[in-house]
């Protein structure tokens, strides 16, 4: 890879402090993201995926802080800026996508007046132009008419309409990165495929690096270029969308994929990974999965493992492409 | 948009109607009102004809009838204490209670959202905790209890107010009067106003609170703080407008109040307005006066709320749609 990262998190961690002591929701979460490319982002309710996206934007909340790691925007780092300058940065370097269209929007305000401020307050635009550019933007996402409907209310738009406009509004000022938060969850499934395409051909056309997060594994082998499998706050295995789909190491990335359904194998029951993801007040030692685990060693419930290339026991025999990497200790050329 | 409005005065004349009821009926249940106006020895024929002149034997639909049609004339009868059209006597004082009362909002509202706003941004501050502190003892003081307090420390220990009547006022257009324009009349309006609005104040500083901690956890804030838009920005123009819809409302339906309840502080400061007009005419009997007074408070309840749902559809455009429809 020639090109540098536009984002890179090293050793990330996020604590909550809770009334029951310190809640680590994010522990030791590294990745990169390169200009254009799409990184998806998988895992259960509660894995640390939203909250990963909220670091990167530097929007946690208190009582939550990033305790340790760092975050580089094309090599500097970001974590620890002044607000001010990092509000700066939110918006024109980074932008963010909510999941939920219907509540993103302030119902108050016409959406041209939305987009105005957003770029005016990231450009020395003038009104006319701001409000051109507003237009152009809208025409962009794939609104009709965008000179008419800039002046309605987010409430005559329609849902699918509406994560329109959102795109366009975190689009304002050409960011080179967005964080789109389970962007599509809210849609209508048929609404769910125009949002992708888009937010794919903006990726192609403009460059704009993307981390999609999502729990649904079909939007990410369709959209992403690589894919980040978190498990309890760590990142489980990363690699090419491609090979994680069809060769997961991790055996909670292999549950997760026999997960998904499809029409051609007629399974009785759907296929589930037994239990549940422990809490984050109670996150095993060693291995987090190591309690659902299938092929547990007695290795995993002392010794974490971190994420690394791929040696020894790979049972398909598939080739696993490079950057392919996986935090379990099967895979570790020692033990069997 | 013009269906509602009609549909809206419709029913504002309904209310209007069901207090006119109310106030005539006090005519005919609270004493019988001959007995006021006459002698203890006047003869019976005497009474008969001033009966049958003033209509009091026609039946109660046809004296109904014509009650509301003096009302919309703006006729309420004679006052029985001060042997004057009680039109005239509520319009001279009016001036004096509308000034009170909007100088009372005016001070309520700012003061409130002001206060409400910063104790929201600043929770955790310590002025945050004494407004929320300051304000319970607001809330849950009667309002003669803090006019008599602020009398004793602002009028007789330190001296710097004057704790009665209006000061001197200042005739405009020879139907209004206002003490806005002279320091005495300033000067004497401080007290009443502070008591008048502190309660109002206290609500408004509450409510604006809890609101504006609410919007601020909603995901449109979120998303405006992801635009890296600025902090004023977000607080003043995303947060604070969303805040102020169910503020206007209840703001708009206090001033109602305010009017109406302005009675225990123009008391407290011998204020020479309605309210204190409405407390002599309870004490005399003094029927058509309280009959005025009800329907007046009345048309103004109507009216405010009639205002404060136009005023709604006004600020939130998803409620222009619903009026269309």
């Amino acid at each position: 890879m020639t090109q540098a990262p536009v984002i890179s998190v090293r050793n990330l961690v996020v604590e909550f402090a809770t009334r029951r002591g310190i809640l680590r929701a994010i522990d030791g979460v590294s990745f990169d993201i390169m200009p254009g490319e799409v990184l998806g982002v998988v895992g259960e309710s509660g894995a640390g995926k939203s909250v990963t996206g909220s670091a990167i934007i530097g929007l946690i909340e208190p009582p939550g802080r990033i305790a340790g790691g760092e975050i580089l925007l094309h090599g500097k780092r970001i974590d620890n800026l002044p607000a001010e300058e990092m509000r700066r940065i939110r918006g024109r370097k980074i932008a963010m996508i909510f999941q939920d269209p219907l509540t993103s929007l302030n119902p108050l305000y016409r959406v041209g007046e939305q987009l105005i401020e957003t770029i005016q307050t990231h450009t020395d635009l003038s009104a006319s132009a701001a409000r051109a550019r507003a237009i152009d933007l809208l025409a962009e996402v794939g609104i009709p008419a965008p000179e008419r409907r800039i002046d309605g209310y987010p409430h005559e738009f329609s849902g699918g309409m509406r994560q329109r406009v959102v795109i366009a509004l975190a689009l304002s000022a050409e960011p080179d990165f967005i964080v789109a938060d389970e962007p599509t969850t809210a849609l209508d499934v048929s609404v769910q495929a125009q949002i992708i395409q888009l937010i794919k051909k903006l990726c192609r056309e403009r460059g704009t690096a993307v981390m999609l997060v999502t729990h649904d594994m079909g939007v990410i082998a369709e959209t992403a270029d690589r894919v980040a499998v978190m498990y309890a706050g760590r990142v489980a295995e990363i690699g090419p969308v491609r090979d994680v789909v069809k060769h997961p190491l991790h055996p909670y990335a292999k549950g997760l994929m026999g997960a998904i359904p499809t029409l051609e194998a007629e399974a009785e029951r759907l296929v589930q990974i037994p239990g549940s993801m422990p809490r984050l007040t109670n996150i095993p030692k060693g291995c987090a999965f190591n309690p659902r685990c299938e092929r547990v060693m007695d290795r995993c419930r002392i010794e974490r493992p971190e994420p690394s290339d791929p040696k020894g026991d790979l049972s398909s025999g598939a080739a696993i492409m490079p950057g392919h990497r996986v935090a379990c200790h099967l895979y570790d050329g020692g033990a069997k | 948009m013009l269906a509602f409005v009609i549909r809206r005065v419709l029913q504002s004349v309904a209310v209007m109607l069901a207090v006119a009821m109310i106030a005539f009926v006090m005519f005919r249940f609270v004493g019988d009102p001959i007995n006021q106006m006459v002698g203890v020895d006047t003869p019976q024929e005497e009474v008969a004809r001033l009966r049958a002149s003033l209509g009091l034997n026609d039946p109660a639909p046809v004296q109904f009838g014509r009650f509301i049609w003096n009302a919309l004339h703006f006729e309420f009868g004679t006052s029985y204490q001060f042997r004057l059209p009680v039109t005239q006597l509520l319009a001279e004082r009016a001036p004096a209670t509308l000034e009170l009362a909007f100088t009372a909002a005016g001070f309520a509202l700012l003061v409130g959202v002001i206060m409400g706003v910063y104790c929201a941004l600043r929770r955790d501050s310590v002025l945050a905790q004494v407004f929320q502190a300051v304000s319970l003892v607001g809330v849950s003081l009667p309002t003669f209890l803090i006019g008599i307090l602020l009398i004793y420390l602002f009028a007789v220990i330190l001296g710097w107010l004057p704790s009665n009547g209006r000061g001197d006022v200042v005739a405009l257009g020879g139907w209004w009067t206002t003490g806005f324009l002279t320091k005495s009349g300033l000067r004497a309006l401080i007290l009443p106003a502070i008591t008048l609005g502190l309660f109002q104040m206290t609500l408004i500083m509450r409510l604006v609170r809890s609101e504006m901690m609410e919007v601020m956890r909603t995901d449109y804030i979120k998303f405006a703080k992801a635009r890296g838009l600025t902090t004023r920005a977000i607080h003043f123009g995303h947060a604070l407008k969303n805040t102020l819809i169910p503020v206007i409302t209840i703001a708009g339906l206090q001033l109602g109040s305010i009017i109406a309840f302005a009675i225990i502080t123009e008391t407290v400061f011998n204020w020479p307005g309605m309210g204190l007009l409405f407390l002599k005419a309870v004490q005399n009997v003094d029927i058509p006066i309280m009959a005025a007074y009800l329907m007046l408070i009345g048309l103004l309840f109507v009216m405010i709320n009639l205002l404060v749902d136009l005023a709604y559809g006004f600020v939130d455009p998803r409620l222009r749609v619903a009026m269309r429809a």
